[in-house]
């Protein structure tokens, strides 16, 4: 068989593709956008909650938050490994998102004004997140279904801690309560936007769904959401703002409301709340750091010629 | 497969050891004596915990303050890591010293209800950082002096603190060797990178004196088998100091110390007022929470 007809045969029983194997240049190249949109998302989604570690009301939350934004790096770092077993390069990488040449998921460019976002992150936006996610722990490309795996494994805490969290509040002062509905109204929709524009509308779906790189189209994965955000909402004694929201025993889901998708569009566009001020602090920290990163590989480049002189 | 019922976890409750820190704050410490020491003081012991305590939650914000900021992925994680470390050891001292006082005070009511001229730690430990190099100098300095203590601390006759200093020993290895690297890296890097790290080092080493000067309370609970006389530190750390900044090809010039008092003692800057400004902000705020 050709390189071509192994590929179609991996794929078509559902096995994984591996980084030796030959891969059609679409399918490596999708996927490189996919993975490095996915590590962009990781790395400037510490931004929002980052916000609030060294103002955390007590030292668990602050130890637990502290904790969720080290593994929001954790799986940056691993993100842009498994890019790199595609040919890509995690600095050029990371010049495409500070240039605004490659995107990252549009939630994170709303911001977080008070720690019930926090909580209302890890509910409603950490678990949209897992819908997306979940499916592709058992995506074609292997070292990204592996991936996926242990990030998924570790959203499932971070989202547990985050509903934890707004429990919590919800048996707090009235203060702590209208908190917490507000964070949910400023959250609902942009986390229904997560699942991107709808089907009629998304021109790269298609493909992926055909190479199972992808495996549930957005509406699906969207409406999964809502059914399972509404019976947690309840729980919780918050509520969704959305009007048309009702269980619909015909479908077996519920009914809800369109999202703004002019929002969305505007958001991806680079006119969110904090498009430009996620984007800035990301470009600050890398030219901040260009010196150390610089300083380490000329430090390692004389260790080497040392290394050499003694017959390494 | 499992992880299709995305929301499953949240009803599952008994598979705590996957998170960081579990649902609720399980004790590391469970099982060790908590009686006090026969013949210490327990405003003493009190007082030493706040400053063990303090040293590190001081300086674990510091470290907070860095995240989304560092100048590499690995180095992110890192320092995230070492500032949780030391956020674990703030928590178990203040928890100890909340204990030793016998008033009720938890760990929150002593992190976010003191004013600074409470606070107990070292001025080392609040000092902004100008850049990197700042920060590594002062990382190096801090986790050097604070592991040549808790290494003799874990044979403290308080139980409690020779556990909680026998813990703490191996992750201040790790924050020394990861500092001691960078220090090397940087001096002996690229003529940039030499010059801010031996301009840190110079800004730093006035506030070393401080670390040695033992307080009153700290000689007492020497004397009683539960502390560790500061100055008896000084020689470890001397020597770990001069082989480091041997490596990174840094000269120490004279060295005067930074004057006005001790931390030790209540004397700050106003950089711990900036720090408890923004550490203590919503717990303040909202008075009563539940969190």
């Amino acid at each position: 068989m050709t390189g071509e007809e192994i590929f179609a045969d991996t794929i078509a029983r559902d096995q994984r593709v591996e980084p030796r194997d030959w891969m059609p240049d679409g399918y490596r190249q999708t996927l490189i956008r996919q993975i490095a949109q996915h590590a962009h998302s990781e790395i400037i989604g510490m931004q929002p909650e980052g916000e609030w570690i060294t103002r955390a009301p007590s030292l668990r939350r602050k130890a637990i938050l502290l904790a969720k934004v080290q593994d929001e790096a954790g799986h940056g770092l691993y993100l842009y490994s498994a890019a790199e077993t595609l040919g890509a390069d995690r600095g050029d990488l990371t010049q495409r998102l500070i240039e605004g040449r490659q995107k990252y998921s549009s939630i994170f460019n709303y911001p977080t004004l008070s720690f019930a976002d926090v909580g209302v992150i890890g509910w409603l936006v950490d678990g949209a997140a897992i819908c997306n996610q979940v499916p592709l722990c058992r995506s074609s490309f292997g070292p990204y279904a592996r991936a996926m795996i242990r990030i998924c494994k570790e959203e499932s805490f971070h989202q547990r801690q985050g509903y934890e969290l707004l429990m919590t509040m919800m048996g707090g002062t009235p203060e702590q309560r209208d908190m917490v509905q507000d964070a949910v109204d400023r959250w609902w929709w942009p986390s229904l936007m997560m699942f991107g524009p709808p089907d009629a509308d998304s021109p790269n779906s298609a493909r992926s769904m055909a190479w199972k790189i992808k495996r549930h189209s957005n509406d699906e994965l969207r409406q999964r959401f809502v059914d399972m955000s509404v019976p947690q909402a309840e729980a919780l004694g918050v509520t969704l703002p959305d009007p048309e929201l009702r269980w619909n025993a015909e479908r077996e889901h519920y009914d809800f409301g369109t999202p703004d998708w002019s929002e969305l569009q505007r958001v991806i566009t680079g006119d969110g709340p904090l498009n430009r001020q996620r984007i800035a602090r990301r470009r600050q920290a890398d030219s901040d750091g260009a010196w150390v990163r610089e300083a380490a590989a000329a430090y390692a480049e004389k260790q080497r010629s040392a290394g050499n002189g003694s017959g390494r | 497969m499992a992880f299709d019922d995305a929301y499953g976890a949240l009803t599952d409750h008994d598979d705590d050891a996957r998170w960081a820190y579990g649902t609720g704050f399980t004790d590391p410490l469970a099982g060790v004596p908590s009686g006090l020491p026969d013949g210490v003081d327990r405003a003493d012991l009190t007082a030493y915990c706040l400053m063990l305590g303090d040293d590190a939650l001081v300086m674990s914000h510091r470290l907070q303050q860095w995240v989304t900021r560092a100048p590499e992925l690995e180095d992110e994680l890192a320092l995230a890591n070492i500032g949780l470390d030391l956020l674990g050891q703030a928590r178990l001292l203040l928890t100890r010293a909340g204990e030793a006082e016998g008033a009720g005070r938890d760990e929150d009511a002593l992190a976010y209800g003191r004013d600074p001229g409470e606070f107990r730690n070292v001025r080392l430990a609040e000092r902004a950082d100008a850049d990197f190099a700042h920060l590594m100098a002062r990382l190096l300095v801090f986790a050097t002096w604070r592991l040549a203590l808790f290494d003799r601390l874990a044979g403290s006759s308080d139980q409690m603190l020779a556990a909680i200093a026998a813990k703490g020993v191996k992750e201040l290895t790790y924050h020394r060797d990861y500092a001691a690297q960078w220090v090397v890296r940087l001096g002996d890097g690229t003529a940039l990178s030499h010059e801010r790290m031996a301009a840190a080092v110079t800004a730093v080493l006035p506030l070393v004196e401080e670390l040695f000067q033992p307080h009153e309370v700290e000689l007492r609970l020497t004397a009683a088998g539960v502390a560790v006389d500061p100055a008896a530190l000084r020689p470890e750390f001397d020597a770990v100091l001069t082989q480091v900044l041997a490596a990174a090809t840094i000269e120490a010039g004279p060295v005067r110390a930074v004057a006005a008092g001790t931390g030790r003692g209540g004397e700050h800057t106003e950089a711990l007022t900036e720090i408890l400004a923004e550490l203590q902000q919503l717990a303040r705020a909202v008075p009563g929470g539940s969190w």
